[in-house]
């Protein structure tokens, strides 16, 4: 769930982000406070604030004074955009540096992916609807 | 706001420097991991922060005082030592109730409670105890004491995997509803870097490393792929360490990859690894041994 060598703090930010993209955590939901964070993820509760204030300065988390983090409107159409922006990058990428070191085309490729995903009943559902 | 203040300590044992001008501060409410490798001065700084032990020059400051035998002081400070001495007959019972009377936010349900989680006995001698049971009773006169200025050195000794996941979950829980400073004084580098907000590195009685745990996580990288790729990649850039198998080589450099240097890394075809903060201390720990010694037992 934690890996080594990247800011435990992006990475608390991140885990919460994952939530909302996956649609456990709704627009609207009361999100976990940071001592919830810290005890789940057991790390330090100032880091898990500092993960929390990535979200609220992104405007993905609102402060509702004396009652908690809320998921802020639209955050997770945001969050969606921006994940789509940099998909190429994260995931295309290392499939094409690993496609091309197996002797694979693009063509091929993309052929594996249409297979896989028809065959793939796990995630059927039009794109965009909720579960 | 810093609660203590480490400027210029020294400590000398005869012809050993245990301490060679050391400056250092702690914040209030903030947990620190003290490492370093065995004799790096780690217990002596604490013993000398919490009024046990006198230094040989240089200055320290708790709460704006000299601790030493300074009663307001040293009732806002808990240390619990790695081999903390108990009077012959004394049992957990005595010992937990000594600590009731000595410190002024003492929560006796807390430690009721650690007691029948850790199962420890209450009325065997504490001579008879395991190295483990003598470490529980030290975790929960710690844990128990809500001391404003909390150290433990080494606390985990004899402490099986299942005691310690509990200390540390019932250290994170108490923290978060009573903050306070806690100094964590550890080996198992691992199992406390989640745990700590700051890392303190001693190593030969000087700091190497005094920053924020999550901005040395990415502090180091360790390179893979081709050994000429590699050490194209690598020059420099301070190596901390280097392994080779063939003609792949496995290169550990300090300082964080900007993006030019990953695409570098991608276009090289080179891979990279983290480096873990225990990683990292082993790292930093043995370059500064392979160097030659440096004032360790010289006179000045």
């Amino acid at each position: 769930m934690i890996d080594e060598g990247r800011p435990l703090f992006l990475q608390i930010a991140e885990q919460v982000e994952d939530s909302v993209v996956g649609g456990s955590l709704v627009d609207g939901d009361r999100a976990p406070s940071t001592n919830e964070l810290a005890a789940f993820y057991r790390i330090n509760p100032a880091t898990a604030a500092k993960g929390i204030n990535v979200l609220v300065d992104r405007g993905i988390l609102v402060k509702r004074r004396g009652i908690g983090m809320f998921v802020a409107d639209g955050a997770r159409a945001r969050l969606r955009d921006e994940r789509r922006a940099v998909f190429a990058d994260r995931f295309i990428q290392p499939l094409l540096v690993e496609a091309r070191a197996l002797g694979l085309t693009p063509d091929e490729l993309a052929q594996l992916v249409r297979d896989r995903a028809a065959s793939d009943h796990t995630d059927d559902r039009p794109e965009g609807t909720e579960r | 706001m810093t609660v203590i203040d480490v400027t210029g300590l020294t400590k000398r044992y005869r012809d050993t420097l245990a301490l060679d001008r050391v400056d250092l501060t702690f914040a209030e409410n903030t947990i620190y991991g003290l490492l370093g490798r065995n004799g790096a001065g780690k217990t002596t700084l604490m013993s000398i922060i919490t009024g046990q032990n006198l230094a040989t020059s240089g200055d320290v400051r708790v709460y704006g005082q000299d601790p030493y035998e300074n009663p307001a002081v040293l009732r806002r400070m808990c240390f619990v030592r790695e081999s903390q001495k108990y009077p012959d007959d004394a049992t957990p019972r005595h010992a937990l109730r000594m600590a009731r009377l000595f410190f002024p936010r003492w929560d006796q349900d807390l430690a009721d409670d650690l007691v029948a989680q850790f199962r420890l006995p209450m009325t065997k001698t504490i001579k008879k105890l395991s190295r483990g049971q003598l470490s529980m009773v030290g975790v929960i006169i710690g844990l128990a004491s809500r001391a404003e200025l909390t150290f433990f050195d080494e606390p985990y000794l004899g402490l099986d995997a299942t005691a310690r996941q509990i200390f540390y979950d019932r250290l994170l829980e108490d923290y978060a509803e009573h903050p306070r400073t806690v100094v964590l004084s550890s080996h198992l580098i691992d199992e406390v870097a989640n745990l700590i907000e700051r890392v303190v590195l001693l190593d030969r009685g000087s700091v190497l490393l005094d920053e924020e745990t999550d901005a040395v996580r990415d502090r180091a990288t360790t390179v893979v792929g081709e050994a000429a790729a590699v050490d194209a990649f690598v020059a420099g850039r301070e190596v901390l360490h280097r392994e080779g198998l063939g003609r792949v080589a496995s290169v550990t450099v300090f300082g964080a990859l900007t993006a030019a240097d990953r695409s570098t890394l991608r276009t090289a075809g080179l891979e990279t690894s983290p480096v873990s903060l225990q990683q990292l201390v082993v790292r930093l720990t043995q370059q500064s041994a392979d160097a030659p010694a440096s004032s360790e037992g010289v006179p000045r």
